[in-house]
């Protein structure tokens, strides 16, 4: 008898209470920034794509979903994906490829609505993973800390680097 | 043997042999940078530190550099200490000061000694925050990349480039911590073995140039044990491939063949695999001579209602033994011809009367190494087979090895035998037309046509018995140095196109042989399957099969380019209105002849078995399957059949060798497992690494449905990434190089008996000949004219490494390193011609002007032409059929010559 009332008085206080249910998606609920949602493939500071096109991600992903090629700018000697290929459909949002990335290029994010009736649409190419911002690391620019040349970076001028050595010094 | 204690466990090694050789050889981890099975130690990276103990008592023992130390019985070490592997990590920790952040664009990076080394000692986080040494790079020509900031000072580079591969143009520079190295200047490596500086080095100093055009780590290729098909050799490789697309080749080790090292013609001569021209589509000939591609169906049909009972099969020395079979049998032996010109197949035969005698032996490559005197008869083996090139090298060391022995100083202790012996070098007498890169460290040499190395050979046999003549002499000394070697070798080949040089050498092997000594002689043919065709046999020539053509009747060609075995004129005329089936990979000039063309799959696409100079049977498996249309010859010649309504009986590949094995050499079975061949009874050899990414994503463009594993029906590779590479399995299907914790090549010692020896189960490969007892004849010299017209010379063919292989001047590294065709002059003669070195030369009977070089060792007389225009020229030439041509431009290197990549 008491245990019932005492689950009559539970169910009424309820109606008292703050409502837990939020009209989604008109209202939408507050997402952290280190979320791990949908992939996206983020910029330099200076712009130009930060992938290097290194294979890590691919190779961390435990689902494989991550395929693509590296091929490199003629002119300017950066090495950039020719093409990038996530298959969301065998995304399990693991973020392990966001923790291999040596360029902070690959990057989750706090949005989770991946839904298609078609499940060919869950194939994102480069162009639709690429952002034009550099996302939660605005100042790394990988290519200025590597030592491998690229336009505008001769050697000796990437961060904490000495100037080429002269090999015909004889100096002790 | 001796007893060696590591960290208190006993071990069986070898006396004598150093510390870190007898580790690994135990299948232990000990780091090291500097040290290399082949090149012996020389201390320098101090990186194999162990602790030794002076006896049981002893507890603290001293730190010894294991590369450096030679094993002695009893011997106490430890590798686990931690003053050892403290020791280890910060010699790791220095070396690392410098090293650039580089890895993520290094295309080292996965497959790196530097990285595994430095993980394996347990070094992670940098302590270092001061600046960074750096240096600007050189461009090293079209095979190899450079990037200086890497380098680790190891030596390892120079010690292979100028020690072993006897190279020039490499050295380290500089001093203190400004070394560097490269060339004393930009510009492409000379040695035709630059390309393994990428496996020699740990880290990415020097890197695969045409490779990193479209990288991929080495986690995500897929590969399979091949040979490779560029020369008689039969190397062993690691063809690897992604997306559909041939990528790269690799060393696979075998220690009686390649061992360690190829030549550049191997590694880099594959990419034709990509070629644009590759045949992708069944075409056949319509009536404005254009090809109809894409109804394969009609086709087999048309191709059927050509051949009938007189149609000839032509073969192919660069088709797998199993293909020329299959054609043989579709046309029967009396109707099949091996496909090389009546001169070759001269040749062939007379090769293989020296692998069936008994009297003569033919040596591995590993057997070339030891041999301690080599005469060398008309071929320039540096660029007809280049890697003989690179063991004969060895070879002429011997003397070192000898002298260090009786000064104390142990064979591993690379630098102190090379500096103990100085110039000293066995006796090597090389007797061609031309300068060969072998030259330099040849005793004597001698220059003249084939008539003169005949007689000088001739005279060596003479000499053998004949005390009296001058010291001096060529022949004299030769003579002397093969009959005062324990172990001595004569080098030929058909190089030059006569098969009597083949046979003087025999007749110079025999008479060696009847004073007791127990000679070698290595024969070199033309191309990679050469002596498997030859030894299949067919009942017609080339000859005579072009005369059936040109009566009509129909041919089914395979895998061959008539226009490389004869003359443009000749064939011209016999194809005008043949009936022609063509099965290849390439669009070349006999296609264009063809009613109907077939795709063909290329050695990487396909499994099959090639005959190497030894008559060694090595077995190459499908490394992938070849896009659209494209199937094996064997297929496709099958499926004519069937269409005709006598089934040739196979319908699998291991159908098909069981078929060739029962009709030809039983051996072919044993050569490699058979498709049912299964690790611990139940598992494949995987042909992907066990990281092997992107599965799941790779094909989602096309069918968002993951494609079902092919299964493979023909080996017991998987495609796939199931399965187990454990290096204990059969030699012949191991598909990578793997071991925990050793992700660069250097992990093969984990797939060793010992370091540097023998394969886990053993070496693959088969010799089909085995001698017979045939004695071989000891005919005496015919009568040689050696008298030259004043007004001729005489045309001797010039083989490149990088311009003579058919198939790899398809690939567009090759294409990008081939020198300009040239012509070679004695000085003389090109001043009497008045043609200056560089300028143009037309010759009559060819189409495009050749350089003129000018060589050092060509007689008076004697002309050299490229070895594939040869057969468009009589035997001599007039001095009036030769002319400047003011027009002539040497080849750019324009992209255009780059392009054709596919």
């Amino acid at each position: 008898m008491f245990s019932q009332l005492r689950t009559l008085w539970t169910v009424f206080i309820h109606l008292f209470q703050r409502n837990e249910t939020v009209k989604y998606p008109e209202e939408m609920p507050y997402q952290a920034p280190r979320y791990r949602g949908r992939i996206i493939l983020t910029r330099d500071p200076d712009g130009e794509e930060r992938c290097v096109a290194c294979n890590l991600c691919a190779v961390a992903c435990p689902v494989d979903c991550i395929a693509l090629q590296k091929t490199e700018k003629e002119e300017d000697g950066r090495w950039y994906p020719e093409f990038f290929r996530i298959n969301f459909s065998r995304c399990i949002m693991c973020g392990m490829c966001e923790e291999a990335c040596p360029t902070y290029a690959i990057q989750l994010t706090p949005d989770f609505e991946l839904c298609e009736y078609d499940r060919n649409n869950m194939v994102y190419e480069k162009k639709h993973l690429l952002i034009d911002g550099t996302g939660k690391y605005p100042d790394y620019s990988f290519w200025q800390v590597a030592g491998k040349t690229i336009e505008g970076k001769e050697k000796g001028q990437a961060k904490n680097e000495l100037p080429p050595v002269d090999v015909k010094s004889l100096l002790p | 043997m001796a007893k060696l204690f590591i960290d208190g466990v006993a071990h069986e090694v070898n006396e004598g042999e150093n510390l870190l050789h007898s580790v690994l050889s135990q299948q232990l981890d000990l780091p090291y940078f500097c040290w290399h099975p082949s090149l012996g130690s020389i201390g320098a990276c101090r990186q194999c530190a162990v602790i030794s103990y002076a006896n049981e008592e002893d507890t603290r023992g001293r730190l010894m550099m294991a590369c450096m130390t030679s094993v002695t019985d009893g011997m106490r070490i430890s590798l686990k200490a931690p003053l050892a592997e403290n020791f280890r990590t910060t010699v790791i920790e220095w070396l690392m000061e410098n090293h650039p952040h580089d890895c993520p664009v290094c295309e080292e990076g996965g497959e790196c000694h530097l990285q595994d080394m430095t993980v394996m000692t347990g070094h992670s986080f940098r302590r270092y925050q001061g600046p960074k040494r750096t240096w600007q790079n050189q461009d090293l020509g079209p095979f190899i990349g450079h990037e200086m900031n890497r380098c680790i000072t190891c030596y390892r580079c120079v010690r292979f480039y100028d020690d072993y591969a006897g190279g020039t143009d490499l050295a380290a520079l500089g001093s203190r911590d400004r070394m560097f190295f490269g060339r004393f200047e930009d510009g492409t490596l000379e040695s035709e073995f630059a390309g393994n500086l990428v496996e020699v080095c740990p880290t990415g100093v020097f890197t695969d140039k045409p490779f990193a055009q479209s990288y991929t780590r080495k986690w995500d290729l897929q590969t399979a044990p091949s040979v490779c098909t560029h020369c008689s050799v039969g190397c062993n490789v690691f063809p690897a491939e992604r997306y559909g697309e041939f990528r790269r080749i690799t060393n696979r080790y075998h220690v009686e063949i390649n061992g360690y090292f190829l030549c550049d013609r191997g590694r880099f001569g594959t990419h034709f695999v990509n070629h644009v021209k590759r045949i992708k589509h069944a075409g056949i000939k319509e009536s404005d001579n254009i090809f109809e591609f894409g109804d394969p169906d009609r086709a087999i049909e048309q191709a059927a209602s050509l051949v009938d009972d007189h149609t000839i099969g032509i073969g192919s020395p660069r088709a797998s033994f199993e293909n020329n079979f299959a054609l043989r049998e579709l046309v029967g032996k009396e109707n099949f011809c091996i496909g090389v010109n009546d001169q070759e197949l001269e040749i062939l035969n007379a090769i293989i009367k020296v692998l069936q005698s008994d009297e003569i032996h033919t040596p591995t490559l590993q057997e070339v190494e030891q041999a301690d005197a080599i005469f060398i008869v008309g071929e320039d083996i540096s660029n007809t087979a280049a890697r003989t090139a690179l063991s004969v090298r060895q070879a002429t060391r011997l003397v070192s090895l000898e002298l260090a022995k009786n000064a104390a100083i142990p064979t591993w202790q690379d630098a102190g035998v090379r500096d103990h012996a100085q110039h000293e070098r066995n006796p090597l007498f090389i007797a061609t037309p031309a300068a060969t890169r072998l030259d330099d460290i040849a005793k004597d040499t001698f220059s003249g046509s084939v008539n003169d190395i005949l007689d000088v050979v001739y005279t060596v046999s003479d000499h053998i018995t004949d005390e009296t003549t001058d010291e001096q002499q060529f022949a004299h000394q030769v003579a002397q140095a093969l009959c005062n070697a324990k172990r001595p070798l004569v080098i030929t080949g058909s190089g030059l196109a006569s098969v009597d040089l083949i046979h003087a050498a025999t007749h110079l092997c025999a008479k060696l042989n009847d004073t007791g000594v127990k000679i070698s002689l290595l024969v070199v043919p033309p191309e990679v399957n050469s002596i498997g065709v030859a030894l299949l046999g067919g009942d017609v020539s080339l000859s005579s099969a072009l005369t059936r053509i040109t009566a009509g009747s129909s041919a089914i060609v395979m895998e061959n380019d008539l226009y490389q075995r004869e003359s443009k004129a000749t064939l011209d005329k016999a194809l005008e209105s043949s009936k022609l089936v063509v099965l290849d990979h390439l669009e070349h000039s006999t296609v264009e002849h063809a009613t109907v063309v077939f795709p063909a799959t290329t050695i990487v696409e396909q499994s099959g078995t090639m005959v190497n100079y030894e008559s060694r049977a090595q077995r190459s498996f499908q490394v992938f399957e070849a896009k659209s249309e494209i199937q094996p010859a064997w297929k496709w010649l099958n499926e004519i059949a069937t269409k005709l309504a006598k089934p040739l009986g196979w319908n699998t590949y291991e159908e098909l060798l069981d078929r060739c094995a029962e009709s030809t050499y039983a051996e072919l079975l044993e050569v490699a497992p058979s498709a049912d061949y299964r690790i611990r009874g139940a598992l494949r050899v995987p042909r992907q690494t066990h990281r092997y990414s992107g599965r799941t994503a790779m094909h989602a463009d096309v069918n968002i449905h993951e494609p079902k594993t092919k299964v493979d029906p023909d080996t017991p590779l998987s495609y796939s990434m199931e399965g187990l590479n454990p290096g204990t399995q059969n030699g012949a299907t191991i598909p990578y190089t793997w071991s925990p914790g050793w992700n660069s090549n250097q992990s093969v010692f984990k797939f060793q008996q010992e370091v540097g020896g023998k394969l886990v189960s053993g070496d693959p490969g088969l010799r089909l000949i085995t001698p017979n007892g045939m004695k071989l004849p000891r005919e005496s010299k015919n009568a040689l004219s050696n008298d030259r017209n004043d007004n001729t010379l005489e045309v001797i063919p010039i083989h490149q490494v990088f311009g003579s292989g058919e198939l790899s001047n398809y690939s567009w590294p090759i294409q990008a390193r081939s020198p300009t065709p040239c012509v070679l002059f004695n000085q003389a003669d090109a001043e009497k011609l008045r043609l200056a070195v560089g300028s143009g030369a037309k010759v009559a009977g060819l189409t495009e002007s050749l350089e003129v070089k000018v060589d050092t060792r060509i007689p008076a007389g004697l002309i050299g032409v490229p070895a594939n225009l040869f057969r468009e020229m009589g035997s001599t030439l007039g001095f009036d059929q030769i002319d400047h041509d003011p027009d002539f431009v040497a080849k750019s290197k324009t992209s255009e010559n780059l392009i054709a990549k596919g």
